[in-house]
C-alpha cells in the first residue's frame, strides 16, 4: 500500500493549552483510517492543520511524499485535501447548488455558469444520496432544509471537489438518520475502493469497526497507538483513549466518595423531554444535595438539554416539574457565562439587581460571595482581568446570588487550569452538601466519575438510567456513550 | 402553496414583493387623490429623475448590505464627489478628467473602508462612521467651506428632459447601473461570494472565498457608484456643495432595507432596492401634491420602513 498522507511530530499551542504534543500519522491510498480520542484529545486540531485551518508550530505532514502546508482551506483543498468539518458549515440563504460549488463556482466568460452548476450539483448529490437525491431541490435555500440532509449537502460538497486525495470526515454521522449512514458507509467504502485515503474521526466504535481499516489513537495530543482494526478489541480501544485514568478513577470511586451528604427531597423531575431537535427523549429525577451527572459526546444533545430544562429552548413534548428556582451556567463562558466587560460586581449581582443599585450594598453582597467562593478578585476588578477558573467562579457566585437552588451547568471546568477545576470540583461538592441540587454537565468523564453522585449517559439525544458513581467507571461511560 | 405552482416562480415569496406591492398601492392612492396633477406623466418623470441619486447609491449599498456591512459614508462622497469635480473644472480641467477624478476618489475611500473592516478589523458601523465625518471634512476644506461656483459644462444635461422626450439620460444611466449591479450579484462568482459572506463568513473562508479581497472590493463598488450619484448631484445641484447631501446615507439605507435586504447579511435585491428608493420619492411627492404638511411626510416615510420591515419578519417566518 503506498503511504498517501503521513504527518509526524506534529504540534500545535494555543497560548498555554498544548493542544498537539507529538502527533504520528501514516494514513494510506485506498484505506479508511480511523482517528479516535476522547473529547480534547486534539482530534479537531489534527483536523483543522490538516484542513489548512490552522498552522502547526512544529512537525511535518507530506501529501503523496511531498511537504503540505496549505496557508487557507483552498489551498488545502486545491492540493486535494478535503474536509468535512463536524459543525454545521453551509450558507443558509445560498442555494444547495450554490453551496456545492462555493469557491470553485465554474464560469463561462466571466459569467457563473449555472447549468454546469446544476449538473455538479445533481451528480454529487446522487454520489452521496443514491436514489433519495431527488428529497433534495438543488435550487432550495439551503438553510430551508433538515440539519441531517445540511451535512449531506457538505459531504457532497467535499466529494465534488475534483483530484481530491484525502478525504477527511469529522463526525459525519452524528446528526444522520440511520439509513442516510447506511448509505454513506457503502459510499466511503467505495471511496477507498477508488484509491481515496479517508480519515474517519468518530467516537462511535462499531461504526469504526465496520468501516475503517486501520486506526490512529490520540490522547492529551499525542500518538498513543497505531494499527489494523481487526487486531484490537473495543476495550483495548477504550483503554487507550482513556488511558490509565480508567483505572485510576476506579480505584478512587468507591472509598472517596462523600457518604455524608444527605439527600433531600426532589426538586427537577423530566419526564420524556423532548426537544426541537434534540434532546429527544430525556426522564430524571434530581434531589437537593446530590450531583446528578450527564455524560454525553458532541453531537449528543448535551447543552440542548440543559437548555431545554432551563427553558431557553422550545420544548417538544414531555414534562418538566422544577420546585425550586433554577439557575444556568453556560458551556459558553465568554459568550454567555459572563460579562466580560463588567466589574465582577455587576455580574455577581447581574440576576438580582435591586431598582436602585447602591454601590455599598453591591459591594459588600459581592465580597460575601468572593469570600464564600474563594475568588482571587475584588469586586471592582473588571472580569476581563480575571483567569478562566475566576472567571468561573464569578459566573457561579452569580447564581448563587440569584438564590438558584437547582444549578443546571454545562461544562463547568471548560478551559480552566488543573488547579481551578479540583476548586470548582470541590466547590460544587459543597454546595450539594448545603442542599443544592446540581445537574452536570461534561465531556470529560473521568471529572463526572470524580465529582458526581449518579451519572446518566445521553445518547444521540436519548439519557439512559442514572446510576450510581460506583458502578460507572469512565471506560463504562465511554464505552456506552459511544455505543451504535 | 400547493397548486399554485407557476413552474416554481414564487413571486409572493420573493423580498421585493411587497415593497412593489406597496409601490403601487400607494401610488394608485396619490392619482385617485390627485389626478390632476400627481396623476400626470411629467410628474412620474419628475420622480424618476429625483430618485437617480438615491438609487444609484442604493445599488451599492446593497452589495455592501447583503455582504453584511454598512456604509454610512455615501452622503460625505456625494458631497466630496460634488466638491471634487467642480474643484477640478473650476481649474479648467477637461469634463472627462474631472468626472474621472471625482470618481476615483471617493472609490479610493470606499476602498479604504473595506481595509477597515478587514485588516483594520473593526466594525464597518464605525469604520464608516469615521470615514463618513473624515470626508465630510475634507470636502469642505477642499472647498474652502463655501459652494465652488464652476461652469458645470453641459453637465446638467444629465438631469434635464430632452426637448423630444421625458427622462433625461440619468434615469437610464440609473436603469443601466441597476441592469448591470443585478447581473454582477447573480451570474457572477463574485456575487455569488457576496451572498455567501453575508450569509456565513466563516464557511465561506472554509470553502475558499477571498473573503478579505471581496469586502474590500464591495465597499470600493459602494465608493465608485457613490461617486456616480455624486455626478447626478452635482448636475442637479450646478456648484460644488461641501454642505450637500447630509443623512443621505439614511435615505439609502432606508431604500435597501424597504427592499427587502436584511441588515444581518446574506439577503437582499437591487430591484428591491430600486422599489425603496422609488417608493419614498412617491410618498414625499404625493404629500407634497396633497398639501400634507412636512412633520407628516417624515412620520409617514418612517411608518413605511417600519411596516416593510415587519412585513418582511412575517414573510421570513411564514417561508420556514
Amino acid at each position: 500500500m503506498r503511504t498517501r498522507l503521513a504527518v509526524s511530530g506534529l504540534a500545535k499551542t494555543f497560548g498555554a493549552t498544548r493542544a498537539l504534543v507529538r502527533v504520528d500519522l501514516e494514513v494510506h491510498a485506498g484505506e479508511v483510517h480511523a482517528v479516535l480520542g476522547e473529547n480534547g484529545a486534539g482530534k479537531s486540531t489534527l483536523m483543522g492543520v490538516l484542513g489548512g485551518v490552522l498552522a502547526a508550530d512544529t512537525g511535518t505532514v507530506l501529501l503523496d511524499g511531498e511537504p503540505f502546508r496549505p496557508r487557507s482551506p483552498g489551498a488545502a483543498r486545491d492540493a486535494g485535501v478535503s474536509v468535512v468539518h463536524q459543525e454545521l458549515a453551509i450558507c443558509p440563504h445560498l442555494s444547495v447548488e450554490d453551496n456545492l460549488v462555493l469557491g470553485r463556482e465554474p464560469t463561462r466568460f466571466g459569467l457563473v455558469d449555472r447549468k454546469a452548476v446544476r449538473a455538479t450539483a445533481e451528480k454529487a448529490l446522487r454520489e452521496v444520496l443514491g436514489t433519495a437525491a431527488s428529497r433534495i431541490d438543488p435550487a432550495s435555500a439551503a438553510g430551508s432544509l433538515s440539519v441531517a440532509d445540511q451535512q449531506l449537502v457538505e459531504i457532497a460538497r467535499a466529494l465534488a471537489v475534483p483530484g481530491t486525495r484525502v478525504l477527511v470526515l469529522d463526525e459525519p454521522t452524528s446528526s444522520l438518520a440511520k439509513d442516510d449512514a447506511e448509505r454513506l458507509f457503502v459510499l466511503v467504502r467505495a471511496l477507498a475502493e477508488r484509491g481515496l485515503a479517508v480519515l474517519y474521526v468518530s467516537h462511535f466504535l462499531d461504526e469504526v469497526r465496520r468501516l475503517c481499516d486501520r486506526y490512529t489513537v490520540l490522547r492529551d495530543g499525542i500518538t498513543v497507538g497505531s494499527g489494523a482494526i481487526a487486531d484490537v478489541g473495543n476495550d483495548d480501544l477504550v483503554a487507550q483513549m482513556a488511558g490509565d485514568r480508567s483505572r485510576r478513577t476506579t480505584a478512587r470511586a468507591g472509598d472517596e466518595k462523600p457518604s455524608a451528604r444527605t439527600l433531600g427531597d426532589v426538586v427537577l423531575t423530566a419526564s420524556h423531554l423532548a426537544g426541537t431537535r434534540l434532546p429527544s427523549d430525556v426522564s430524571f429525577e434530581l434531589r437537593r444535595g446530590e450531583i446528578l451527572g450527564i455524560a454525553g459526546l458532541v453531537g449528543s444533545g448535551r447543552t440542548e438539554l440543559l437548555r431545554a430544562v432551563f427553558g431557553l429552548d422550545a420544548v417538544r413534548s414531555g414534562t418538566l416539574d422544577a420546585r425550586a428556582p433554577m439557575g444556568m451556567l453556560s458551556e459558553d463562558r465568554k459568550g454567555e457565562g459572563i460579562a466580560l466587560a463588567l466589574s465582577v460586581a455587576d455580574n455577581v449581582t447581574l440576576s438580582r439587581m435591586p431598582a436602585v443599585v447602591l454601590p455599598g450594598a453591591q459591594r459588600r453582597a459581592t465580597e460575601a460571595r468572593i469570600d464564600e467562593l474563594f475568588i482571587k478578585a475584588t469586586p471592582e476588578q473588571s472580569a476581563l482581568e480575571l483567569s478562566g477558573g475566576n472567571q468561573q467562579k464569578v459566573a457561579l457566585a452569580r447564581l448563587l446570588h440569584q438564590g438558584a437552588d437547582v444549578l443546571l451547568l454545562d461544562e463547568p471546568t471548560r478551559g480552566v487550569d488543573v488547579s481551578s477545576k479540583a476548586e470548582i470540583l470541590a466547590l460544587l461538592e459543597r454546595l450539594a452538601a448545603g442542599g443544592k441540587a446540581i445537574v452536570m454537565v461534561s465531556s470529560q468523564f473521568a471529572e463526572l466519575v470524580h465529582a458526581c453522585d449518579r451519572v446518566a449517559v445521553l445518547r444521540r439525544g436519548v439519557l439512559g438510567p442514572a446510576r450510581p458513581v460506583a458502578e460507572r467507571t469512565e471506560a463504562m461511560l465511554l464505552e456506552e456513550a459511544s455505543a451504535p | 402553496m400547493s397548486g399554485l405552482s407557476l413552474g416554481g416562480f414564487r413571486p409572493w415569496r420573493r423580498a421585493w414583493f411587497a415593497p412593489l406591492v406597496t409601490l403601487f398601492a400607494v401610488y394608485a392612492l396619490f392619482v385617485f387623490l390627485a389626478p390632476e396633477t400627481f396623476g400626470r406623466a411629467v410628474n412620474l418623470a419628475t420622480m424618476l429623475r429625483q430618485t437617480t441619486v438615491v438609487a444609484i447609491a442604493a445599488v451599492g449599498m446593497t452589495f455592501i448590505i447583503i455582504q453584511g456591512g454598512i456604509d454610512l459614508s455615501v452622503g460625505s462622497m456625494v458631497a466630496l464627489t460634488t466638491v471634487v469635480v467642480a474643484w477640478k473644472l473650476k481649474q479648467g480641467s477637461s469634463v472627462p478628467v474631472a468626472l474621472l477624478l471625482g470618481i476615483a476618489v471617493v472609490t479610493a475611500c470606499g476602498a479604504l473602508n473595506g481595509l477597515g473592516t478587514t485588516a483594520l478589523r473593526i466594525t464597518p458601523f464605525i469604520v464608516t462612521l469615521g470615514s463618513m465625518t473624515i470626508l465630510r471634512g475634507a470636502a469642505k476644506g477642499l472647498a474652502n467651506e463655501q459652494k465652488i461656483d464652476a461652469d458645470i459644462r453641459g453637465l446638467d444635461a444629465l438631469v434635464t428632459p430632452p426637448e423630444n422626450g421625458l427622462l433625461p439620460p440619468g434615469v437610464y444611466v440609473a436603469l443601466g447601473i441597476a441592469l448591470a449591479g443585478a447581473a454582477l450579484l447573480h451570474y457572477t462568482r463574485f456575487g455569488r461570494h457576496v451572498f455567501a459572506i453575508g450569509s456565513n463568513e466563516a464557511t465561506a473562508r472554509l470553502c475558499g472565498v477571498p473573503v478579505e479581497r471581496t469586502k474590500i472590493l464591495v465597499y470600493a463598488l459602494g465608493g465608485a457608484l457613490a461617486g456616480i450619484a455624486g455626478l447626478m448631484e452635482l448636475a442637479t445641484l450646478t456648484v460644488g456643495d461641501p454642505t450637500d447631501s447630509e443623512g443621505l446615507e439614511l435615505q439609502v439605507i432606508a431604500a435597501v432595507v424597504v427592499g427587502g435586504a436584511s441588515l444581518s447579511g446574506g439577503e437582499g435585491s437591487i430591484g428591491g432596492a430600486l422599489v425603496g428608493a422609488f417608493l419614498m420619492t412617491v410618498i414625499k411627492t404625493g404629500c407634497t401634491h396633497l398639501g400634507i404638511p412636512n412633520w407628516v411626510q417624515h412620520m409617514l416615510t418612517g411608518a413605511i420602513i417600519l411596516t416593510a420591515a415587519a412585513l418582511d419578519r412575517f414573510r421570513r417566518r411564514s417561508s420556514r
